[in-house]
Order: structure tokens, then C-alpha cells, then sequence
């Protein structure tokens, strides 16, 4: 297993730019994750790293090795496909040796290495039926499995659940993970779904236009995001935002919402007076008739445990609360609203980009 | 619109039962929400209603009339699929106006071109109509294919996890406008899902079924609160109820046949313990933004709490556990009320 390093990576096609001077690291062992929305280049990134697209400019590092300008086949990268690519004419033990036939592996090297992998994937029981009656879990399984016998030095994985319904896709979340934790192997892999990407990697990109927004572990995403992309890209619902206009500077503690004192982390860095956007994730919103800042319910979903509460403010805000299903909220309803204030993030409108608070200081993710 | 009524249906795909004795009947202008594992029968449900199976025993109505002999073209049901399924090759217009153009329609085009442009209105696509249907994102996608759907007002809507090929934000989203949708037209619709935070959102009324039958019908609300066996109550809930051996707790009072004492995370409330009597030790607590999940053994058995982050525990810590609203189940899972 290798650590993978990408240097000032730049893709472009015609006038159109993929990829935008991207540089990370992707440390040994790591479950990796490109996220983001269709058009961001995160699959032209992955497509680079197992050398499927070359970079116009920039490096690419295999365990140190520049790997940048080799093909493919010379890169000892695995990839899987989003649609699972086998030979429906095999069985699953052909499916599973057939990259190592073609690298000429001995015969009891393969068998080994096989049924290794079937063992690792929990598929020994199918090796000798044929891939084209299974089902499509076990299909990906087939496929992740003749990833495996070749024993890379990384897996890449592009889209890897986004073949299967619904109802698998929660399955094979959990699946992916735990075999990631078995082969302790270093994988990358590229969703569009938030939810895939925070319940399963280690680290998550963001990217948008080509560039990497934010890269760090899931919680750190949710809790201190960069940008207004990053803080509603993730999150489901998404971080509610209410714009104002003001000033912030450094050591202040509260944000003055029209004529209403709002309390957020400690500033750490000012704005001149500027349009401004107050972030609440929907957890931190919290209805109270007392409070000053007013809102009326939109409407009420309920949750059981708890209920999505959304809210317009008097200046037209629409907040997103998810409180105790025992708080009474029907559409209509007037409220106040009060924040936990430690959690709050402050944007500048026009860039999108976080203000630097004591928020970004919180060392617990 | 219509009412649909399923009257002890019956469906087997060789040996297997796949539907068995199902009685549901979805009111006019409801949204009744079938809710399942695979394999639970949800889709061959929806299915036995559009005429795409046919039921070996019992009988389908739609507004009123028997079409348990019909084909599905007569039914007057739209339905629509997990995976939308456009033409590629045409616009977003011409995709919507598709179903409307059927030659035994014979509708006049300016008919077809009020119902396209409401329609569009509707799903807030009207600036996409020019646009070829692969130039749209899954959301607007999948929007068009409701839209297709929308644009015909058959009698029903039968859909079958028509969001889960989305992300969760669109799938929020859509989510939202459905419900919205739905009530504007007052439209009956049967939704299949495996999604209990859809179901929860989206139904009048949820069906849970399990292993063919339909085991509970009721308000989400009901649902969740008041569940027929241990199976109802876990399917619903974020985290899943606890269930703990009616043992562990010997204490609290429960009907003699009690096995399972089933309690929601919301229900437990624990504090630290004095005189050193205690009935558990905290094992892990899981931070959740604003909340937090305290993971508490007691006798072996693992109970999880909602708890608010200054509760001031740690790992290790004796506790006493009191359980608000307990529900009973027997050995064989079934409720016992008190």
C-alpha cells in the first residue's frame, strides 16, 4: 500500500478546465473520498491518478514514486468502474483470476490469491456460479473482489455504489467501509452523495469548478466549513443561512441582525461593513417564544424521534430547525429563534468564504 | 381523481408468496406510503394495482370499478419508476407532451400546450422545456419523469422509490415539493420506499408490510408510537429503539407475558447514580452536533440515550436509567399492552 500525493494538478479540455492546480495528500491506509457536483473534475482527478487521463501539467506520486507520465498498466493502481464490467460468460472464479491469468501469475499463486479475496468479500460459497445470474450487490462484490486479488498499491473506486437501488447502496456503504478496515489499503473513491461520503471516508475533497473547496475529516466539514458551498453541500438539510448587513471585527462576540444582538464564536478576523451571512446548522436552531429574532412555521416534518421545523424569518430568511417531535410547531405559528452560539458559522456574502472565529479553533472536530 | 381498494390480494412468484391476503384501500386525495425491507412485497403491491402482475386470488379496484382483468393501458394509473426513464434523443417539451400525443388520445396540440406549460409550472422546470432531457441534472430528471406522469391526471399515481436515485439534498428537496404537489391536486397516490424518513414526511398514512402481509396501517405518528410488533418498531426511529430482554429490567412493571421491553432513545433519561445503587455504566458517547448518544451497558445489553452534551457523564460512569413510555412484546415479538 502506497501514499498517493498530487502536485499543482491541472487538466484542462479545449478552453474548458477540469482540473484547477490541485495539491493533496493521500496518506497510507487513508478511505479517501472526491465529492462533489457533477462537473467539479472529480472524476478527471481520479481518472489521472490511475493514469486513465493525462494531467497538462503537474505531478502525481505513487509511494514517492513519480508516476505522473506512466500508463496505467505500469501504475499497480486498481480500478472499479461505476458499472461493474465482468464477463457475463464466466464464473465468478474466472471473473475473480482473470486479471492474474493475464499477468501470468502461476496457477497455485492465483487459486490462493482467489479464493483469499472470496473469503475477504464473503463470496466462497458463488465462485462457481456465473456472474450473470447474480445479484447486483454481489456483482460489485465480484468486481471489488478482482480489484483485490491483484493486490495493488491502491483501489480506486469511481462512483462504486451508484450501480446499485436504494436500499443496497446503505448495504454496501457499511461493506465498503469494513473491507476497507480489513485490507487496511489506501482507497479513494468518488460520490456525488454526501451521505456515502460521510458515513464511509476518512477524508473528504470537496471540489467545485476544479478546485478543492475544503479537504479534512467528515465531522470538521459539517462543523467548520470553509465556505458557504462547503457548508451546504454537506448536511442534510443543509446549513441555514440569514443574510445581513454589518461590520465584525476581531474580538467581537455577537452579530447584530437588524436590531437584534445574535451571540457567535469570538471573531478572529474582521469585515468592513459588507453583506454577511449568519450559517445555523439545523441542530442549532432552537425555537423559543421569548426570543427576539421572530419567525413564523412553515411548515413542520416529522421525524419521530425529532421534527425538520422550517421557518421564514421577518426579513425573509428561511431557517431549517430539527428540534424534539414533542415541540409543538404548526405552519403558521409565530416563534422566536435562538442559536447555539459556540456553533454559529459568519460568512461574507459576496465571496462565499467563512470568517475565521474561535469556532475554527475547537480542536474536538 | 380515485380511491384504490386491494381486496384480499394474493400473489406468488412460483413457491414463493410475495403478497399474501392484502387488504388496503388508499382514499381518494390520500398518499398512502408502503414501507418494507426487499423482499416485503411493496413493489409487486404496486405492480398488482398498475396490471403489470397479475393476482392469483383477490380483486383490485380503481375509482369504483373491478380492473383486476384489465390491462394496465385501461387502468388509468401513471407510474413512476426508481430509475427515470426519458427519451434522450427529445426535449424536456416533447418528453412532457409524449403521453399526451398517444394517437387513442387524439388531443388537440393546444390542449397539450396548456397541459405542458402547467405542468412545467408546477415542478418550476418552465425555463428547461427547450432543453434536451440529457442536459438536465438527476433532479430535474426525475422531475420531468414525475412531470410525465403529473401531465396525464390519471385516475391514480402508483410510484416506486421515485427519489432514491438522488442525492439526500435533492432528495429533501423533492421530497417537499411532492407533498406539496400532492396536495394541490389532491392527488391519490400508493408510494413504495424503504426509506422511513420518506415515509414519515411524505404519508398520510404509511403500510408496513412484512414478508407479503401488511402488518400495521396508521398515521406516521401512530406508527411510531404505537407499533404492532417488534419489527414496526424498529423500522421507524433514528437511532433504532432499544429492545432489551424483559430480564434486565426485572424492576419496572410489565404484563406477565412480556419478553422484549422496547424503549425509545427519547424516552430513556439517565442520570448519575447515588447511594451507590445503579442499573448501568457508561460504555461510549457518541457526539452528534447538538446532541449526543450515550451508549449505557446494563447487564450486558447495550441501551442508547439522547442526551444533551453538558448532561456531565463520561465513560465509565454508574448510572440509573428511568424509561418513559415502555412498549412490551411477547416472545414472538407480537405487542403486549399493559
Amino acid at each position: 500500500m502506497a501514499e498517493i500525493r498530487v502536485e499543482n494538478l491541472h487538466r484542462s479540455f479545449g478552453d474548458v478546465a477540469a482540473v484547477r492546480n490541485s495539491t493533496f495528500t493521500i496518506p497510507d491506509g487513508d478511505f479517501f473520498c472526491l465529492l462533489g457536483p457533477s462537473g467539479c473534475g472529480k472524476t478527471t482527478t481520479l481518472r489521472m491518478i490511475a493514469g486513465l487521463e493525462l494531467p497538462t501539467s503537474g505531478r502525481i506520486l505513487l509511494g514517492g514514486d513519480d508516476v505522473t507520465f506512466k500508463p496505467a498498466s505500469q501504475r499497480d493502481i486498481a480500478f472499479v468502474f461505476q458499472l461493474f464490467a465482468l464477463y457475463p460468460h464466466m464464473t465468478v472464479r474466472r471473473n475473480l483470476a482473470y486479471p492474474l491469468r493475464c499477468q501470468g501469475t502461476p496457477r497455485a499463486e492465483t487459486r490462493r490469491r482467489v479464493e483469499e479475496a472470496a473469503r475477504i468479500l464473503r463470496i466462497s460459497h458463488l465462485l462457481d456460479r456465473s456472474v450473470s445470474g447474480l445479484p447486483g450487490g454481489d456483482r460489485q462484490r465480484v468486481a471489488l473482489g478482482r480489484a483485490i486479488v491483484r493486490e495493488p498499491r491502491a483501489f480506486l473506486l469511481d462512483e462504486p455504489l451508484g450501480a446499485l437501488d436504494a436500499e443496497l447502496r446503505e448495504v454496501m456503504c457499511d461493506e465498503l467501509r469494513a473491507l476497507h478496515d480489513r485490507l487496511n489499503a489506501t482507497m479513494v473513491f468518488v460520490t456525488h452523495d454526501q451521505i456515502e461520503a460521510m458515513s464511509m471516508a476518512d477524508t473528504i475533497a470537496l471540489m467545485k469548478d476544479g478546485r478543492i473547496e475544503q479537504i479534512g475529516p467528515p465531522q470538521q466539514l459539517y462543523d467548520r466549513p470553509n465556505s458557504m458551498f462547503v457548508a451546504d453541500f454537506i448536511g442534510s438539510p443543509p446549513m441555514s443561512f440569514v443574510p445581513f448587513h454589518g461590520r465584525v471585527a476581531p474580538g467581537d462576540r455577537s452579530v447584530r441582525i437588524g436590531e437584534i444582538a445574535v451571540a457567535v464564536p469570538e471573531a478572529r478576523e474582521g469585515s468592513a461593513e459588507a453583506d454577511l451571512v449568519l450559517g445555523a446548522r439545523p441542530e442549532h436552531v432552537q425555537l423559543s417564544s421569548s426570543a427576539p429574532l421572530r419567525a413564523q412555521v412553515l411548515d413542520a416534518e416529522y421525524l419521530g424521534t425529532t421534527q425538520i421545523v422550517t421557518l421564514v424569518t421577518a426579513h425573509g430568511a428561511t431557517l431549517r430547525a430539527r428540534v424534539a417531535s414533542d415541540v409543538a410547531a404548526r405552519p403558521g405559528d409565530q416563534t422566536g429563534l435562538s442559536f447555539r452560539p459556540e456553533k454559529l458559522s459568519v460568512f461574507d456574502r459576496a465571496s462565499g468564504r467563512a470568517l475565521r472565529s474561535a469556532l475554527h479553533e475547537d480542536a474536538h472536530g | 381523481m380515485a380511491e384504490i381498494v386491494l381486496d384480499a390480494v394474493s400473489k406468488q412468484f412460483g413457491r414463493t408468496p410475495a403478497v399474501r391476503d392484502l387488504d388496503l384501500r388508499v382514499a381518494d386525495g390520500e398518499l398512502v406510503v408502503l414501507l418494507g425491507p426487499t423482499g416485503a412485497g411493496k413493489t409487486t403491491t404496486l405492480r398488482l394495482v398498475a396490471g403489470l402482475e397479475q393476482p392469483d386470488a383477490g380483486r383490485v379496484r380503481i375509482a369504483d370499478r373491478d380492473v383486476t382483468a384489465e390491462a394496465p393501458a385501461v387502468r388509468d394509473v401513471a407510474f413512476v419508476f426508481q430509475q427515470y426513464s426519458l427519451y434522450p434523443h427529445l426535449s424536456v417539451y416533447d418528453n412532457l407532451a409524449f403521453p399526451l400525443r398517444a394517437p387513442a388520445r387524439r388531443m388537440p396540440e393546444p390542449d397539450i400546450d396548456a397541459r405542458v406549460q402547467d405542468i412545467a409550472r408546477l415542478l418550476h422546470i418552465e425555463d428547461k422545456l427547450t432543453k434536451r432531457a440529457t442536459q438536465l441534472s438527476g433532479g430535474q430528471m426525475q422531475r420531468v419523469a414525475i412531470g410525465r406522469a403529473l401531465v396525464r391526471r390519471p385516475a391514480i399515481y402508483l410510484m416506486d422509490e421515485p427519489l432514491s436515485s438522488l442525492d439526500a439534498k435533492l432528495r429533501a428537496e423533492l421530497r417537499i415539493e411532492l407533498k406539496r404537489i400532492q396536495r394541490e391536486l389532491g392527488a391519490t397516490i400508493l408510494y413504495v420506499t424503504h426509506d422511513q424518513t420518506e415515509a414519515m414526511t411524505l404519508a398520510s398514512r404509511i403500510g408496513v408490510l412484512d414478508e407479503g402481509r401488511l402488518v400495521q396501517l396508521g398515521s406516521p405518528r401512530e406508527i411510531y408510537q404505537d407499533p404492532v410488533n417488534v419489527h414496526v418498531a424498529a423500522r421507524l426511529g433514528t437511532p433504532t429503539v432499544n429492545l432489551v430482554p424483559r430480564g434486565v429490567f426485572a424492576d419496572v412493571p410489565a404484563p406477565p407475558q412480556t419478553a422484549t421491553i422496547g424503549v425509545r432513545t427519547e424516552h430513556v433519561r439517565i442520570k448519575k447514580s447515588a447511594n451507590g445503587k445503579s442499573t448501568g455504566r457508561v460504555r461510549w458517547i457518541e457526539h452528534l452536533g447538538d446532541q449526543c448518544h450515550l451508549h449505557v451497558t446494563v447487564a450486558g445489553t447495550d441501551v442508547v440515550t439522547l442526551g444533551d452534551p453538558d448532561i456531565g457523564l463520561a465513560v465509565g460512569d454508574a448510572v440509573d436509567i428511568e424509561m418513559l413510555a415502555p412498549l412490551f412484546f411477547d416472545a414472538r415479538g407480537e405487542r403486549v399492552r399493559a
